[in-house]
């Protein structure tokens, strides 16, 4: 007699019949066609010193890329786009675009409505990712300078082709196998179908003087010191390596896994429908990984989904349209249940225990009141943090993450950073972006000064 | 309900709305459809002598599109009826016995001597149509052989060959005009010289649409060469609006019927055809993009506005607001208006911003307390009515006249009462004494 029990966790893969698992995962951007593109672009007014410009991170101009794609001028358009940031393609995908430029369309107010900018942006750029950079850009004349960039996400890749197109060469150092970091790693795969994270990165190398060196991980400060004295400059986007573990009973049970794994797993996994997949999951957090875990586990066929958070709808991470998303493919999202311990039957979790909290003068406090939440499988989303090494001593860090000045510049000399790994902002792609651009510009400031 | 039919020099229709001489109005099979949908009268697709002329089989049409494909002006190179000259006046002869209230005018164009037109005009008269259409406006094609829009430019052959109509036909002429030529009164003063019973207008304007930006040829093309069209719809309707008030308010031509014809699709549109001096509309590239229902739709908001208004006919409508058009120089010199910027409405795109401050008057601020905020600058405001017209918010901006006595800040004068225009005005070194 094996089965001892018929009550042990239901964890499956294959719970989809084998066609649905492409069409669940399917590109969810549904892209403007190009008549649908015109009509959008027209409803943009192309204000004066336009509030969608201002709201972006990396300062895109908005009309002019819109006002080009309605004058059948595409390729300006990504121009337009790119030139502010590099990586205009993803950001399209996954900024939180009801947040920033498009909370802040005049259209709002006239019309309820606002110009669907990240749709319109990502018409633009996705036109031109099979164009040769050189129909874009033209890359500086070579400088003979060499500039290390450590992390292979939206930071260090936007600082990489910012030095590039100046004319600096640079290698791009990076710990995984595939470069393209959270791009690659950390996003749900509908937002970046058809492999775009990669198309992308193949785009941005396009620019020339790139290098990406995989698999080399920055582990101590012996490396680092190779680093300044091989390259003219170095520039850190290392982001978060590690993830925040509340240490709570139970938490060595299995079935409970980091929601950033699972998800990099899920967009490393060739075949989906051998992923397994719990029938019940409880996700733990209230951000975009959050959101990327419990939807995607409903995707793959899991009947109930729980997102949890501790706090109330507002002061979630996930913008107001993740959750939207969430709960269309249907996430039950629940607030004020902080847990406090797993529960489990023979070394699987079984459940989580959740106590009810409350802001008390603005502190967020436990009721006494518990709850229980049954889970086949638990995805722990509740934010990630800077990964502790020895190296980082040298390093002036700020609230845990490394101290930047205004230009990104660390307190080593010849080393900025940006990105994740530095402080302030929400963590979104498109600051990681600005924050390499920045530093393009602040390193190449130097690098030309030392010239002279 | 309000009245809505006319009577336009004799001719009587149930509703001041027409079909232009164009394509609709080329078979029996299109104006009886029309007429089932309600138009008042068509003015039938203009006649020739027989053999009948021969058209491109190939593009004839085309369009200035807005974004999303609406047709903002239009452009033709079709010639007259390419059909035998018996087959038209049969058909004619068919549809005015089936629909005897409607109006049935028929446009001719024959060679420039007197035999063609004597020979032509009792054949239509033949038909029963209810008045005969010169075309003297049409600009492409028709005009190399010395017909259409080359007639209409020599006022002197208007007159005579309207003379010639007169004499051989008892039937009302309304002569068409041009709008390629440099002042429309002159040709009208011609037709009404001839004796022309009403004047329509405009015909087309010559016109080319672009060029290919891949083989950088002239589009459209037949065979890989253009020729210019005659361009008309929405687009030309300001140009049109023009030439029939200057007809209007002209002391030799005012009172002649006129038709108003240009870009005219909805019932605002004819009237301010109506208004400026037209007793009847033609209406035919409206047709050509939405179908005949279209003038349903007109006559029910003419009928609405003038049941709103108090208006019994539209015969009421017609020149009424002529006599507001004036030469520049009797414009009052000393009204003084100011734009005024709804915040309630303002959804601070600053357009009215920019272009005040780029290419007008800096009149418009763009911050308040550090905060974006649109707010019109008096004291250095013309009134110049451009921010009114780019805002995209209805009503947002208006101008509000100054009354007399207030303070003009831009001045820091009080508005006169009394009006000065520039015929009296000091800075007029050819004034006239006060």
């Amino acid at each position: 007699m094996t089965q001892t029990t018929t009550t042990g966790p239901d964890i499956q893969a294959g719970r989809l019949a084998p066609a649905d698992y492409a069409q669940r995962f399917a590109d969810a951007g549904d892209p403007f066609t190009a008549q649908q593109a015109v009509l959008e672009a027209e409803r943009c007014l192309y204000c004066y010193d336009a509030p969608c410009a201002t709201a972006c991170p990396t300062s895109i101009d908005v009309p002019s890329f819109i006002h080009r794609i309605s004058q059948g001028n595409v390729r300006g358009a990504a121009q337009a786009i790119l030139s502010a940031n590099p990586l205009g393609g993803m950001c399209a995908r996954v900024c939180p675009t009801e947040e920033l430029c498009e909370a802040v369309c005049v259209r709002n107010t006239q019309q309820g409505v606002p110009v669907a900018i990240g749709k319109l942006q990502r018409h633009a750029v996705d036109a031109v990712m099979h164009l040769p950079q050189s129909t874009l850009f033209q890359r500086a004349p070579a400088t003979g300078k060499k500039v290390a960039v450590v992390g292979a996400g939206p930071a260090g890749l936007a600082c990489a082709h910012g030095l590039a197109l100046k004319g600096h060469d640079v290698t791009v150092f990076d710990a995984h196998a595939k470069p393209g970091g959270l791009n690659e790693y950390g996003l749900a795969t509908y937002k970046t179908a058809d492999n775009f994270a990669q198309r992308e990165i193949a785009w941005l190398l396009g620019i020339g003087g790139i290098t990406i060196q995989s698999g080399w991980k920055l582990d101590s400060a012996a490396q680092l010191d190779t680093l300044r004295a091989d390259f003219d400059a170095v520039f850190l986007g290392i982001g978060l390596g590690a993830v925040n573990q509340p240490a709570l009973p139970g938490s060595t049970l299995t079935g409970i896994r980091d929601a950033v794994d699972f998800i990099a797993e899920l967009r490393q996994c060739s075949d989906l429908s051998t992923l397994p997949v719990g029938r019940r999951v409880v996700v733990i957090g209230g951000g975009m990984t959050a959101v990327d875990a419990s939807v995607q586990s409903r995707l793959l066929g899991a009947s109930e989904v729980h997102m949890v958070y501790r706090r109330g709808p507002e002061a979630m991470g996930a913008s107001e349209d993740e959750q939207t998303w969430a709960k269309t493919n249907g996430v039950v999202i629940e607030h004020w249940l902080a847990p406090v311990a797993f529960e489990g039957e023979q070394g699987a979790v079984r459940a989580v225990r959740f106590e009810r909290q409350q802001l008390v003068d603005g502190r967020l406090q436990g009721t006494g009141v518990f709850e229980t939440r049954a889970a086949d499988t638990v995805l722990q989303a509740v934010g990630q943090k800077l990964a502790t090494a020895p190296w980082l001593q040298g390093l002036q860090l700020e609230a845990g993450r490394i101290a930047v000045d205004a230009q990104g510049r660390t307190s080593l000399s010849g080393v900025w950073a940006g990105g994740d790994c530095v402080g302030g902002g929400r963590d979104l792609t498109v600051e990681a972006v600005e924050d390499g651009k920045q530093a393009a510009l602040a390193i190449h400031n130097t690098l030309s000064s030392s010239n002279a | 309900m309000a009245d809505l039919s006319i009577d336009f020099a004799g001719i009587k229709s149930p509703n001041p709305f027409w079909l232009a001489s164009a394509p609709p109005t080329d078979k029996a099979v299109n104006v009886l459809r029309a007429f089932e949908a309600g138009w008042g009268g068509v003015v039938w697709k203009t006649l020739g002598e027989d053999p009948p002329v021969v058209n491109v089989h190939g593009p004839r049409y085309s369009a200035l599109l807005s974004p999303d494909r609406k047709v903002l002006g239009f452009n033709n190179i079709e010639l007259i009826s390419d059909r035998p000259l018996a087959t038209n006046l049969r058909e004619i002869r068919e549809v005015k016995r089936a629909f005897p209230d409607r109006a049935m005018v028929v446009s001719l164009m024959v060679p420039c001597q007197e035999s063609s037109w004597k020979a032509i005009l009792p054949q239509v008269e033949d038909t029963g149509a209810d008045g005969i259409e010169l075309n003297f406006g049409c600009p492409h094609g028709m005009s190399e052989r010395g017909m259409g829009a080359a007639v209409g430019q020599v006022p002197e052959y208007i007159q005579m060959v309207t003379e010639w109509c007169k004499h051989y036909s008892k039937l009302p002429v309304i002569v068409k005009l041009t709008p390629n030529i440099t002042d429309v009164r002159y040709p009208a003063r011609a037709a009404k010289a001839g004796g022309a019973d009403a004047v329509s207008l405009i015909n087309t304007i010559n016109s080319i649409m672009g060029v290919d930006p891949r083989s950088l040829a002239m589009v459209p093309s037949t065979a890989g060469k253009g020729s210019h069209g005659g361009y008309c719809g929405p687009a030309v309707r300001p140009i049109a609006l023009n030439m029939v008030a200057e007809i209007a308010r002209d002391a030799e031509t005012a009172g002649i019927p006129i038709s108003g014809i240009g870009g005219i699709g909805t019932w605002r549109d004819a009237l301010d055809f109506l208004a400026l001096g037209a007793g009847s509309v033609q209406v035919c590239t409206a047709a050509m993009v939405y179908g005949f229902k279209i003038v349903q739709d007109m006559a029910s908001g003419l009928s609405n506005y003038m049941d709103d208004m108090g208006i019994a006919s539209v015969a009421e409508i017609t020149g009424r607001a002529v006599p507001t058009v004036s030469d520049w120089r009797f414009l009052n010199l000393n009204h003084i208006s100011k734009a005024v910027i709804d915040t309630d409405k303002c959804i601070e795109c600053g357009r009215c911003h920019v272009v005040c401050e780029d290419t007008s008057h800096q009149a418009i601020t763009a911050t308040k307390d550090g905060k974006r905020h649109f707010e019109v600058k008096e004291e250095d405001c013309v009134g110049c009515n451009l921010c009114v017209s780019v805002c995209p918010v209805d009503d947002c901006i208006t101008l509000r006249d100054l009354a007399p006595g207030e303070i003009d800040l831009r001045t820091g004068k009080p508005v006169s009462a009394e009006p000065l225009n520039w015929t009296a005005h000091p800075n007029n070194p050819m004034r006239v004494a006060a």
